[in-house]
């Protein structure tokens, strides 16, 4: 069998049905491979870095791996930014490029890029591929790298006469790996977990996007774990939807921009269950002042995310649902204990910083404001069968804190690596997945503006997307900076000479919807539900709102700040250097 | 307070603090990596080490069993314990890493390192050079009419103390190959 024969059934082999992709020389063979079949429905992006965010959505939608092609040189360098991006929020993809042909390699040639040493730190693990007999065995490989243990992006490299080339092809039953990571935990840990759990006092459960790794399963064993001892739970940016919003426990999102009762629970508890997180500094804030008196346990698949920058007093090395799972059993053997006079009165402190009511923010009857426009888009699409992703900015941080996400798998955002660009391929990835569903891009018209090339992808596919830009004409969250840390000089933050969006729609062939007036807006979020096609929906919203409750850099999770009054020097200078 | 005592509710739990106040509780460890000899499997730990920001003392790699394509990576790497900790974690990341086995702490285990030296020096200089070679159980390897190249196995303290004493009396190029090493028994 060819190589490049290979690579088509490798994909079939491994379940894959959809590709994103963009073709060019040094994979040729392998798109005239796609073209001679029907299993595999390839999906023509307009940027490489667009199609690996599709697949990063498609994955997390889905749970399955995404799968990119592309070619050599610009091909693989264009892809860098969606693997790391991948790399930062474990999430699996496998992206195959092509590579000049073996005997040319390390000679400079056209479109010749040291892909595998460029890849080597944003990937999980790639490989160059320098003989077709071993080609099968490293595409089933990379299928098993990208989905095992903590998972993230692979890529294969494979050169051109590779591609060509004749050699036997084995299936994926025949791949071995010493790759095996450990999904039980250890009893004993997890027997300290449930006896620190019977006598918590104020316990929460902070969980992250390992609970939605981990797979459906995870998130409802949490959700039974959760009600059967009424403990309190937040979650991280990555997390959310692993336990319902509308949820009786939900505290909210934790961190810098999280809610306030999250965030001080989260201080002034005394024992923390990390499910599946990793004290991001986005979580942490000052980590010197981080929950000082509470006892922490750490559930995480990945050795190195343990103690890597908050000591742990319980590390429980595992699979989320494997842990859960025992910790239910252990906690139910041994008589499924809380202390629930103590957590009567946890419950009761949580509700008094519940009234602070932190999300409340001034309205206004003449100008939308961001978070009106997401509340009313909540309240419109709630009930729908519903997918949301975003862009990265102070529209992401309003979409996170006012929409409600009740299940896994629902919500795609670039939380690591922060990606301006993801949401408009993300929200191609997960209808491609979902095509009957409803998918919406909550975008920032800055970050809208770096991806929306793909655009032509979503009509060339029928794809109907609803892109819904909150049009600051800000880079907002850089403008929100520089107020608190730059004396209010905002160099370089306006996004100047924008678009006419809606013309921009008709120049794709889209639906353009422009809405300035708050009395509009449901009408004109009803009418772009309606349309069966994609639209982009310019909101002109109020150009200075700040995003709050938010946690200054350099400071503790009970030094948030809730609105605009608490501002001025917020932000010291050994907090100023922190980014 | 002690790094790796710390009492529960006490202090605050950050690692980085740990780090920066307690910069004296620098250690030096051995760690032997046992990676499968495919390309690239250095560069993945070299590139761990500096993109981490870890500290690479002295490294050596060589194939350790051909038929099962295993090379041994020796690595001396100094920080504070959890820093050490987190190495040895992300080390068992890397998917081409079989097993890593950190020797200062996993009982007894013996060090090597091999050193060139060429001295070069004439009349009582040249004598002490032989002197201290002796001494050192050092081999000549090469020999001209006005230098020596000697061979010193030992401990890297060996070789530093060596290096220390015919330095003045000539030295004029080192070579060393960085520590190999085994756990006794
Ligand atoms: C690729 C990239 N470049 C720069 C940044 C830094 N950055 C973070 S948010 C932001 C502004 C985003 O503006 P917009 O998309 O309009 O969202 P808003 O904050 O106004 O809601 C910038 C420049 C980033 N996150 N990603
Ligand atoms: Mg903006």
């Amino acid at each position: 069998m060819s190589g490049s024969k290979m690579v088509v059934q490798a994909l079939i082999d491994q379940g894959v049905d959809t590709v994103f992709g963009y073709p060019g020389g040094a994979v040729l063979p392998i798109y005239d491979e796609i073209f001679q079949q029907n299993s595999i429905k390839h999906f023509l992006v307009r940027h490489e870095q667009g199609a690996v965010h599709a697949a990063e959505a498609y994955a997390r939608s889905t749970g399955k791996p995404g799968v990119v092609l592309v070619t050599s040189g610009p091909g693989a360098t264009n892809a860098v930014t969606g693997l790391t991006d991948a790399l930062m929020d474990s999430i699996p993809v496998v992206v195959l490029t092509g590579q000049v042909p073996t005997f040319m390699i390390g000679s400079d040639a056209f479109q010749e890029a040291d892909t595998v040493g460029i890849t080597r730190p944003c990937t999980k693990h790639n490989w160059l591929v320098k003989d077709t007999d071993a080609l099968a065995h490293t595409l089933h490989s990379a299928f098993h790298v990208a989905s095992s243990g903590r998972p993230g992006p692979v890529l294969v490299d494979i050169p051109k006469d590779v591609q060509f080339a004749n050699g036997t092809y084995e299936g994926p039953a025949k791949m071995k790996s010493h790759y095996q990571p450990k999904l039980k935990g250890d009893l004993e840990a997890i027997t300290a977990l449930v006896a620190a759990m019977e006598v918590a006092q104020k316990p929460i459960f902070y969980t992250g996007g390992g609970v939605i790794n981990s797979g459906p399963i995870a998130s409802q064993l949490l959700r039974e774990l959760v009600a059967a001892t009424n403990f309190p739970i937040t979650s991280t940016l990555m997390g959310l939807g692993s336990y319902p919003g509308n949820g009786d426990n939900w505290l909210g999102m934790l961190g810098m921009h999280g809610l306030y009762e999250a965030n001080m629970a989260m201080h002034d508890c005394d024992l923390m269950i990390n499910i599946g997180a990793r004290f991001d500094d986005r979580i942490t804030g000052r980590l010197d002042a981080f929950s000082p008196g509470s006892t922490k346990a750490h559930i995480d698949i990945d050795a190195s995310s343990i103690n890597k920058v908050i000591h742990v007093d319980i590390p429980i090395l595992g699979d989320v649902a494997h842990v859960l799972e025992d910790i239910l059993k252990v906690w139910k053997a041994r008589g499924r204990k809380t202390n629930s006079k103590a957590l009567k009165t946890w419950w009761g402190e949580i509700d008094d910083w519940r009234k602070i009511r932190c999300l409340d923010y001034a309205t206004d009857s003449k100008v939308i404001k961001p978070q009106y426009a997401l509340e009313r888009l909540e309240a419109l699409t709630k009930d729908h069968d519903r997918y949301i992703t975003t862009e990265v900015g102070q529209h992401q941080m309003w979409a996170a804190q006012y929409m409600t996400f009740n299940d896994p798998n629902r919500w795609m955002t670039s939380g690591g690596l922060g990606t301006m660009g993801y949401g408009v391929p993300a929200s191609i990835g997960a209808q491609v997945a979902h095509p009957g569903s409803l998918v919406i891009n909550v975008a920032g018209e800055a970050s809208w503006l770096m991806n929306m090339q793909e655009m032509g992808t979503a009509m060339q596919y029928g794809l109907p997307v609803k892109q819904f830009i909150l049009n600051n004409e800000r880079l907002g969250m850089v403008r929100q900076w520089q107020e608190l840390l730059h004396g209010e000089r905002y160099s370089q933050s306006w996004s100047e000479s924008l678009p006419d969006f809606v013309k921009l729609a008709e120049a794709f062939g889209a639906k353009g919807i422009l809405c300035s007036d708050p009395a509009d807006l449901d009408e004109a979020i009803m009418e772009m539900l309606a349309y069966d096609g994609p639209v982009i929906f310019d909101c002109l919203v109020e150009k200075h709102e700040n995003c709050f409750p938010m946690i200054p850099s350099g400071k503790a999770h009970n030094e948030m700040l809730l609105g605009d009054a608490a501002i001025k020097g917020a932000i010291d200078a050994s907090g100023s250097v922190l980014v | 307070m002690n790094a790796l005592n710390i009492t529960k509710g006490t202090s605050s739990k950050s690692a980085y603090n740990l780090r920066s106040g307690h910069a004296d509780l620098n250690e030096r460890h051995t760690l032997a990596v046992l990676v499968a000899n495919e390309p690239g499997v250095l560069a993945r730990v070299i590139g761990l080490f500096s993109g981490r920001g870890y500290n690479i003392e002295s490294l050596t790699v060589a194939e350790v069993d051909h038929q099962g394509h295993t090379s041994r990576i020796t690595i001396v790497t100094s920080g504070t314990p959890q820093i050490i900790e987190q190495i040895k974690a992300q080390l068992g990341r890397i998917i081409p890493v079989y097993d890593v086995h950190d020797l200062t702490v996993e009982g007894p285990s013996v060090e090597r390192e091999l050193s060139l030296f060429k001295v070069s020096g004439k009349g009582e200089k040249r004598v002490e050079a032989l002197r201290l070679a002796d001494v050192f159980r050092a081999n000549v390897v090469d020999s001209t009419l006005d230098s020596f190249t000697f061979e010193v196995v030992g401990s890297p303290e060996k070789i530093d103390a060596f290096a220390e004493l015919v330095r003045p009396l000539g030295l004029s190029e080192m070579a060393r190959t960085g520590v190999a090493a085994l756990s006794r028994g």
